[in-house]
C-alpha cells in the first residue's frame, strides 16, 4: 500500500511545471520573427531578474507584448477547461463528460454574445453571461438526461449534443443578424481562438480560475467516493449535495471563463484528465492539479500548432483539438460500449 | 445519579437517552416509517412499529418475502431514514441525528455496489472506508493504513490488496466491500443481501467469516437476507418481516415454524431440527394442495 502523499502530489506537479516551462519556449520560439532558444531563455531569465531595460526593444515586444501574452491565456484557459472536465465528469458520474461535448461551451458563448449584444460596455457583464449561459446549460442537460430519476449516460451525452447542436443554431441566428460585425473574427472566436486578446486583466482571470479550480480541490476526496457509488459515499459520511454545488458553480465558472477568453475549444475537458489518469491513477487528490497543468501543456502546444502548421495563416485553436479529441472520444465511447 | 448524568453527558446531540446497559449496542423501540403517497396516488407502504435490541457478539437476520419492508428497516437503521415513531438507538446515540461522519464511524452498511467508473486498486477502495475519519484531502496516516491492512486480514483479503477491483470474482469482491465497512471500526455492521451473487460455497464463507467476526471482534451485525438455511444456522436471533409488521423476532428454533413461516412465504414448507439443534426449512410438494398449480 502507498498512499498518496502531499509529496507524491507536488513531485508530479513540478515534472509537469517543467513540461509546461518547456512547450512555452518552444511556443515562444516559433514564429514569423526568428529567435534562438538561447535569446529568449536569457530574455526571460533577465526580465525575471527585474532587468527588462536590458533586452533588446525587438525581442521585448515579439515575447512579452506578443507572444507571452498569448500564451498566458492559453495556460489559464487550457488549465479552466480540463479541470471543468474532471469535475463535469464527477459531478455527473460520466468519464465523457466535457464541456464543449455536452452543450455547456455552447451555452456560455450564447451568453457572451447576447451580453455583446445588449450590454457591449459593460465590464465582466460578458464574464457573468457565459458563467450564466454554462451554468443553465449544465442544468437543463442534467434534467434532460435523467432517465425515471436515474442519469442514463447516453441519453446525457445525446442531450449534451443536441443542446450544443441547438445552441449554435441560435448563435448563428444572432449573428447573421449582427449586420456590420466581423463575422469572421466571431466565426474564428466560436471554433476557440486566442487569437484576439480579451478585454480583461490577465491577473484577474488567473486569480478567479485559481479560486475556482481550488474549490473544486477542497472536494477532491469527496468526489473519489461519489465517483465509487453515490449512495455508498453518502453511507461514507460525504455530504454529496453540497460537493456537487460546489463542483457545479466551480465548473460552470470555469468553462464560462474560458469560453469568454477564447470561444469554445473543445475535448481539451475530456482527453486531458483521460491522460492524467492513465499516467498518474484516478484520484482526484492527484487528478485535479495535473489536469490542471495537462491542460495548459494541452493548449499552449494546440495553439503552437495552430499558429504554425498552415503558416502564414493561423487556424483557430479548436480546430486542432478537435481534430485530435473527436476521434478520440470516439475511441473511447466504443471501448465502453463493447 | 452521577454515572447517569454521565451517560446523559456522554450522549451528545444524539441525546436524552436512558443509560442502558453498555452490552446493547443497537436499541429500536416501536420505529415506524411510511414513504410518501406517489403522484399516481398508489398507497404508500408503512412499516412498523418494530422493536428489538441487539448486543455485541449478535448476529441478527430479517427475513421476509419481497416488498415486506426489509431495506425499509435496514436503512432506518443506518440512519439514512428517520422514523416517523419510535427511535433507532446505536450506542444509545439516534442514528439519524448523527452527523454523517459521526455516524459512518459507528455504523458501515454493505450494498450491492455500483459499478465502478475508473478503475480503482483494492486497497485503495478499502482506504474510503476511512473517510469518516479524515478531514478534507485527508491524506491517509499511518494509522488509516493499517486500519485498512487490518480489515483486510479479518476478510482473508490481505493478498487481494494491489489488485484492481474490476479483476476481483464475486466472492472476492464482496469480501473486499466488507473489509471497507470494517475499516470504518463501527460498532454496527449492516448488511443487505450480501449472499445475493455467490455460490453456495461463497455464502458459506462469508456467513462463517461474520459470525467469527461476531464472536471475536464483538461487531453487532444484522443481514438482511433470503437464505432461510444459512441465517437460521449462523443468527443469534431471527427477525421476521411480513408487509410492513414484525410477526416474530427471536431465536431460530422460535421463529420456525412452519405455521408461521408458510403464510408469509407463500410456499409448502416443512421446518425440522437438525442435531446441532438448529432448525432446518425444506419444501414440502409443490405440485399439491393449495400450493399447486393455480390458474
Amino acid at each position: 500500500m502507498q498512499p498518496l502523499t502531499p509529496r507524491r502530489i507536488l513531485g508530479i506537479c513540478a515534472l509537469l511545471g517543467v513540461v509546461l516551462f518547456v512547450a512555452v519556449v518552444i511556443s515562444l520560439r516559433l514564429g514569423a520573427y526568428p529567435m534562438s532558444f538561447r535569446a529568449i531563455l536569457t530574455s526571460l531569465y533577465e526580465s525575471v531578474m527585474g532587468r527588462g531595460d536590458q533586452i533588446p526593444t525587438d525581442y521585448q515586444m515579439v515575447i512579452f507584448g506578443l507572444r507571452l501574452p498569448r500564451i498566458a491565456f492559453g495556460i489559464i484557459v487550457g488549465g479552466a477547461l480540463a479541470v471543468s472536465g474532471a469535475g463535469f465528469q464527477a459531478l455527473l458520474r460520466n468519464p465523457l463528460a466535457d464541456p464543449y461535448v455536452l452543450g455547456v461551451s455552447s451555452g456560455a458563448a450564447l451568453g457572451a454574445i447576447v451580453s455583446l449584444i445588449f450590454a457591449p460596455h459593460v465590464p465582466l457583464a460578458m464574464q457573468g453571461a457565459a458563467f450564466a449561459g454554462a451554468g443553465i446549460t449544465i442544468l437543463a442537460v442534467y434534467f434532460l438526461g435523467r432517465r425515471g430519476g436515474q442519469i442514463d449516460s447516453s441519453t446525457l451525452l445525446l442531450a449534451g449534443i443536441i443542446s450544443a447542436s441547438f445552441l449554435s443554431a441560435i448563435i448563428m441566428f444572432l449573428m447573421t443578424t449582427l449586420s456590420g460585425r466581423d463575422l469572421r473574427g466571431m466565426a474564428f472566436w466560436l471554433m476557440g481562438d486566442l487569437q484576439t486578446p480579451p478585454q480583461l486583466p490577465l491577473g484577474f482571470l488567473f486569480f478567479v480560475s485559481l479560486a475556482a479550480i481550488g474549490a473544486i480541490y477542497t472536494t477532491a476526496s469527496d468526489l473519489n467516493l461519489i465517483l465509487t457509488g453515490e449512495q455508498e459515499a453518502r453511507h461514507l459520511g460525504v455530504n454529496v449535495a453540497r460537493v456537487k454545488l460546489v463542483v457545479y458553480l466551480s465548473a460552470s465558472l470555469l468553462t464560462g471563463l474560458a469560453v469568454s477568453v477564447s470561444g469554445a475549444i473543445g475535448y481539451v475537458g475530456l482527453l486531458v484528465p483521460h491522460v492524467m489518469r492513465m499516467l498518474f491513477g484516478s484520484d482526484y487528490r492527484i487528478l485535479i492539479p495535473a489536469s490542471a497543468l495537462g491542460g495548459a501543456i494541452a493548449i499552449v502546444a494546440a495553439d503552437t500548432l495552430a499558429r504554425t502548421v498552415a503558416s502564414p495563416t493561423e487556424l483557430p485553436v479548436g480546430a486542432m483539438t478537435a481534430i485530435v479529441g473527436a476521434p478520440v472520444f470516439i475511441y473511447l465511447l466504443r471501448r465502453r460500449v463493447g | 445519579m452521577s454515572a447517569r448524568g454521565a451517560s446523559l453527558e456522554g450522549a451528545g446531540r444524539g441525546g436524552n437517552a436512558p443509560p442502558e446497559s453498555s452490552d446493547v449496542r443497537l436499541h429500536v423501540e416501536q420505529a415506524s416509517y411510511a414513504y410518501a403517497v406517489t403522484d399516481r396516488g398508489a398507497p404508500k407502504f408503512a412499516l412498523g412499529p418494530v422493536s428489538f435490541k441487539a448486543s455485541r457478539h449478535e448476529i441478527i437476520s430479517i427475513l421476509g418475502p419481497n416488498a415486506s419492508g426489509k431495506s425499509t428497516l435496514l436503512k432506518l437503521l443506518a440512519g439514512v431514514f428517520k422514523p416517523i415513531s419510535g427511535f433507532v438507538r446505536v450506542d444509545s446515540f439516534d442514528a439519524s441525528e448523527l452527523e454523517p461522519k459521526a455516524r459512518a464511524q459507528k455504523v458501515a452498511l454493505v450494498q450491492q455496489e455500483s459499478a465502478l467508473l475508473f478503475p480503482l486498486r483494492v486497497w485503495e477502495f478499502v482506504l474510503q472506508g476511512r473517510y469518516p475519519y479524515g478531514r478534507r484531502l485527508r491524506f491517509e496516516s499511518e494509522e488509516d493504513c493499517l486500519m485498512a491492512g487490518n480489515a483486510l486480514a479479518q476478510v482473508g483479503a490481505t493478498d487481494l490488496r494491489d489488485r484492481w477491483m474490476e479483476q476481483l470474482s464475486g466472492g472476492e469482491k464482496q469480501r473486499v466491500i466488507l473489509a471497507r465497512a470494517l475499516a470504518q471500526q463501527p460498532a454496527l455492521l449492516l448488511l443487505d443481501e450480501p449472499t445475493q451473487h455467490l455460490d453456495i460455497g461463497g455464502k458459506l464463507e462469508l456467513l462463517r467469516r461474520l459470525r467469527r467476526l461476531a464472536d471475536e471482534n464483538r461487531y453487532t451485525v444484522v443481514v438482511v437476507t433470503h437464505e432461510l438455511n444459512l441465517a437460521a444456522e449462523f443468527s443469534d436471533r431471527i427477525l421476521l418481516l411480513h408487509r410492513g409488521k414484525a410477526l416474530a423476532c427471536g431465536p431460530p428454533a422460535e421463529v420456525y415454524q412452519r405455521e408461521i413461516l408458510e403464510p408469509v412465504f407463500d410456499a409448502p414448507l416443512d421446518v425440522e431440527i437438525a442435531p446441532s439443534g438448529r432448525p432446518r426449512v425444506m419444501l414440502r410438494e409443490v405440485n399439491e394442495g393449495p400450493w399447486g398449480p393455480r390458474q
